[in-house]
């Protein structure tokens, strides 16, 4: 079925060039590599959330028959006080290292201390059970709030806070605090007919892929490593691997394997460097999959939060004034997420006048990163609420409010950026006009509504990609970019559409570190936009050296050449690409289009906003959702099934977050739900269809409009689904996940607040 | 570790192995007989990636013992398409983009292909019971669900 936006591939929904291999058992993950005399990687982890280490004793796992390797912290050449900087600021390499291996302290339970590699799996954990180490256990801290208080538990002896861009010098948990201002907030909140002040916390969760992370690494004789491993970025894994191991990044080559799953938390490395160590020790080729326990205790988490959000309006119902204090965890070692939520927390709004504070703080849990729009989730579930208190104190609907006072194209945000042309009205426009909103509610006591809105900001970087065109017609196309979610066709695609071919005549493939130019993560909606720029402009290339082709044949000037929906002319004479395809020999021999691109202006924020219906049982807490959907702004929305797909999938991780996901700790720092059976994601029972509407607002920083899709959809819906229980039962909760327990004490205190005002 | 002699069939084919007691069925599959289209996610029974049939009922392979197969037949996600066509669970998770990265795909898959052996009409409802046992954490379920709903529809037909 051809596009209906006046073009031909763009906007169709081809099978996705991986996609047999996919579902007939043939792709190779990480996990599924093989090579001969493969050893296997296992870890010993802390079971400690805070300690010193006194000693590692591995001499009982060396002596055990089938053990190969033992490695130790003291085995990773030592950082000093490097500060490297592998594409997320600068940061201390010591902080790296020892998250792969710790040295002198276990900073989470979990947290690597040793590493066997050994003829099978088993082997390498009866290992582990043979190492023995000395702790000197510490007091932990968990939670945000209490590791910023004076006298708590230092995670680093030498950390001291960064306040405003400079050293304090004052040791604390505390690794940074900045703010961003605009106007005058205190005066804009005096003058304000209405303020609205209110304090949320959210939980610790995780991105939940299905894929456990792997590594497999052989160590040549000539000081050469091979990684294969399932990464969102192979040339940001092999810039980690070097900067950790201490070796030119010429020796090393990164093979991205498919990849089950990252959501942001396969950005980091963490089995590679000591698979690579254990390959080196040993002499054989080493695989390493992590355990699923050892996924939820020593990766991913996004971060838990406490934030405040104060808001104020005038009688007319525009926001005037915004404050927010935002504390966040990091983890265990300092450069959290902060500063992304505070992009994204007042992002969905035109405010003349308000301030932001950001406190990056150290706890005793896993180095917290990435998880789909980072930040925003969090962010957004405070802000949403704070702005239907705002509309229902001035007795505005929520939609209202957000019409009335949505950022739009030159709004300056509260941390400086101006935005360009955006699609924020558009989506609550889209709400405002779906059969959804305009059908009734849901009937019944506890049945409710609501709305949200959330915002990702999404990143350009680089990328590569390079064109073979094939005597037959079609193009072998080279990418850099890690296909998490159907990738290679978005790009394949954009290619495509410039040369006036069919997708399916463009055969997409991601290659290794050594075979691509540099190409950044599968990260910030990123793929679809600029790597999609790069095939674009390398589609550009082969068409410039096929108009010469052609000219050469013709006998004129390749100017004369003028190429138009897949065939080139000039005058009378004709050639489709596929003819001028099989002519190369005769013309100079192969064609090879190439690009690359930095497109640091040109990067489209997206929006997206949920309309939920929810049922909530009174008894036990428990909440249906009954109806969901979607709104999402794509700029151009390329292949519309993998948009689709983007938005229902995002929208359900925030349903997961907004009701059951969260880590349990115990007391001494202990993860207790580190499994799929206690660390609950939505199955396909807890759900009902995820209703998708995409909104095109071209983004004109990209030659095809792409804004990027990946993110934006999990902000919203924790906030839509608080509403919706609001709406449904009276009671909002502030804390995240909105579980059963916490609804039915929310009730029972409104109960108890009635009662008492019925008395009183 | 003394090895056990295990004689089983995989997708129709008489397979012969070795294998340690302690080794699971999922284990012995993907490292010792090379079908890794069975994936490992938890190793622990809850996220059904590891989705095997074995006669005729669906099975975690992390859960049962590679010395449990003797006997058995078995049915991986490698046996599902015949030479010249895909099954129409598979050809229908293409057609409704029913898969992003696809580590769940081929679990997914197989529970499918047994739902429709079993049940060769499902609900809506139907098909979200019988999934629940296997978890994506890309997708939502919703274009999974409709695959498999369009798949059972294809299968009626042509039978």
């Amino acid at each position: 079925m051809p596009a209906n936006n006046g073009y031909k591939v763009i906007g169709t929904r081809p099978i996705r060039h991986d996609g047999v291999d996919k579902v007939t058992g043939r792709a190779i993950y990480g996990a599924d590599t093989q090579l001969a005399g493969l050893l296997y990687g296992q870890v010993l982890r802390s079971p400690h959330a805070h300690a010193r280490i006194k000693s590692i004793d591995t001499s009982k796992a060396v002596a055990l028959p089938g053990v190969k390797a033992v490695l130790t912290g003291t085995d990773l050449p030592d950082a000093g006080d490097q500060i490297v900087d592998l594409g997320e600021g600068p940061a201390r390499l010591k902080y790296l290292r020892d998250n792969v291996l710790a040295t002198d302290k276990a900073l989470y339970s979990g947290h690597p201390v040793a590493a066997v590699a050994a003829t099978s799996v088993h082997v390498a954990e009866e290992a582990l059970d043979l190492i023995e180490v000395e702790y000197e256990e510490l007091e932990a801290v968990l939670d945000v709030r209490e590791a910023m208080q004076e006298g708590a538990p230092q995670l680093h002896d030498d950390m001291t806070t960064q306040e405003f861009g400079e050293d304090t010098g004052r040791k604390s948990n505390l690794a940074t605090h900045f703010e961003h201002r605009l106007g005058d907030a205190d005066k804009a909140f005096a003058e304000a007919d209405v303020v609205v002040e209110r304090e949320f916390q959210t939980a610790t969760v995780h991105q939940g892929y299905i894929e456990p992370h792997n590594a497999t690494a052989s160590w040549n004789a000539d000081g050469q490593l091979t990684v294969w491993t399932s990464t969102q970025g192979s040339f940001t894994a092999r810039a980690q691997v070097g900067a950790v191991l201490d070796m030119p990044i010429s020796k090393i080559k990164v093979v991205p394997q498919e990849i089950g799953g990252g959501f942001g938390g396969k950005i980091p490395i963490y089995l590679e460097p000591v698979a690579a160590l254990l390959s080196k020790a040993s002499g054989q080729p080493v695989k390493m999959i992590m355990t699923r326990p050892a996924v939820f205790e020593s990766t991913g988490p996004t971060p838990g939060s406490y934030i405040k959000i104060k808001m104020g309006a005038d009688n007319s119902g525009k926001i005037v004034a915004a404050d927010a204090y935002i504390a966040f965890e990091s983890g265990a070692y300092p450069g959290g997420l902060v500063g992304a939520a505070a992009m994204c927390v007042f992002s969905c709004y035109d405010i003349p006048d308000g301030r932001i504070d950001c406190y990056d703080v150290v706890v005793n849990k896993p180095r917290s990163f990435a998880y789909r729009a980072p930040g925003s989730t969090q962010v957004a579930f405070a802000t949403e609420h704070v702005v239907d208190l705002l509309a229902a104190q001035l007795g505005m609907e929520p939609l209202e409010i957000r019409l009335k006072n949505n950022a739009t194209t030159g709004t300056r945000r509260i941390d400086g950026v101006v935005y360009p042309k955006m699609g924020c009205k558009e989506v609550l426009e889209a709400i405002r006009d779906s059969e959804h909103y305009q059908s009734s509610a849901p009937a019944g006591p506890n049945g409710g509504r609501g709305i949200s809105v959330g915002y990702w900001f999404n990143v350009g970087l680089k990328s590569s990609c390079t064109a073979s065109v094939n005597a037959d017609g079609t193009v072998s196309l080279v990418e850099g970019s890690t296909d998490i979610g159907g990738t290679r066709t978005s790009v394949a695609m954009q290619f495509a559409e410039t040369l006036g071919l069919q997708a399916e005549d463009v055969k997409p493939q991601v290659a290794d570190t050594d075979s691509i130019g540099h190409t950044d993560v599968t990260g910030g909606s990123r793929v679809t936009y600029a790597t999609g720029w790069a095939a674009y402009k390398a589609a550009l290339d082969v068409q410039d050296q096929l108009c010469e082709r052609a000219a050469q044949l013709w006998e004129v000037e390749a100017g004369q050449v003028e190429f138009d929906d897949g065939v080139f002319r000039s005058g009378d004479n004709e050639l489709t690409f596929k003819e001028l395809a099989g002519r190369l020999e005769e013309t100079g021999g192969p064609v090879i289009g190439r690009a690359t691109v930095d497109p640091d202006s040109g990067v489209g924020g997206s929006f997206a906003a949920n309309i939920a219906d929810v049922e909530v049982d009174p008894e036990t807490g428990k909440v249906d959702i009954l109806r969901f959907t979607v709104i999402q702004d794509a700029g151009r929305a390329i292949h519309p099934a993998y948009v689709e797909g983007q938005m229902q999938g995002g929208s359900v991780q925030g349903i997961g977050w907004a009701l059951n996901e969260e880590y349990f700790y115990s007391g001494d720092g202990h993860l207790d739900n580190s499994s799929f059976l206690d660390y609950r994601i939505p199955t396909s029972l807890d759900l009902p269809m995820i209703e998708t509407i995409i909104v095109e607002v071209p983004n004109p920083g990209h030659p095809y409009g792409v804004r990027g899709v990946g993110e934006a959809n999990i902000a919203p819906p924790p906030a839509a689904i608080a509403a919706a229980i609001e709406d449904a039962v009276g009671v909002r909760p502030q804390e995240l996940p909105m579980k059963p327990d916490r609804i039915v004490a929310a009730l029972q205190a409104h109960e108890e607040r009635a009662a008492q005002a019925a008395g009183g | 570790m003394s090895k056990t002699h295990v004689q089983t069939t995989i997708n129709g084919e008489p397979t012969e192995f070795l294998c340690e007691p302690r080794q699971s069925l999922l284990e012995v599959l993907r490292e010792t007989l090379g079908f890794t289209g069975t994936k490992e996610g938890c190793n622990d029974g809850n996220c059904g990636a590891c989705s095997i049939v074995v006669d005729g009922v669906l099975v975690d392979s992390c859960l049962m013992l590679a010395v449990e197969a003797d006997g058995k037949q078995i049915g991986t996600v490698e046996g599902l398409a015949s030479p010249d066509s895909l099954h129409p669970v598979q050809q229908k998770f293409l057609e409704h983009a029913a898969l992003q990265c696809g580590i769940c795909t081929p679990g997914f898959l197989v529970a499918s292909k047994a739902l429709l052996d079993h049940n060769p009409n499902p609900s809506e409802h139907e098909v979200r019971h019988w999934l629940a046992g296997n978890l994506c954490r890309c997708t939502g379920y919703d274009k999974i669900v409709r695959a498999v709903l369009d798949a059972a529809e294809e299968v009626h037909q042509s039978a």
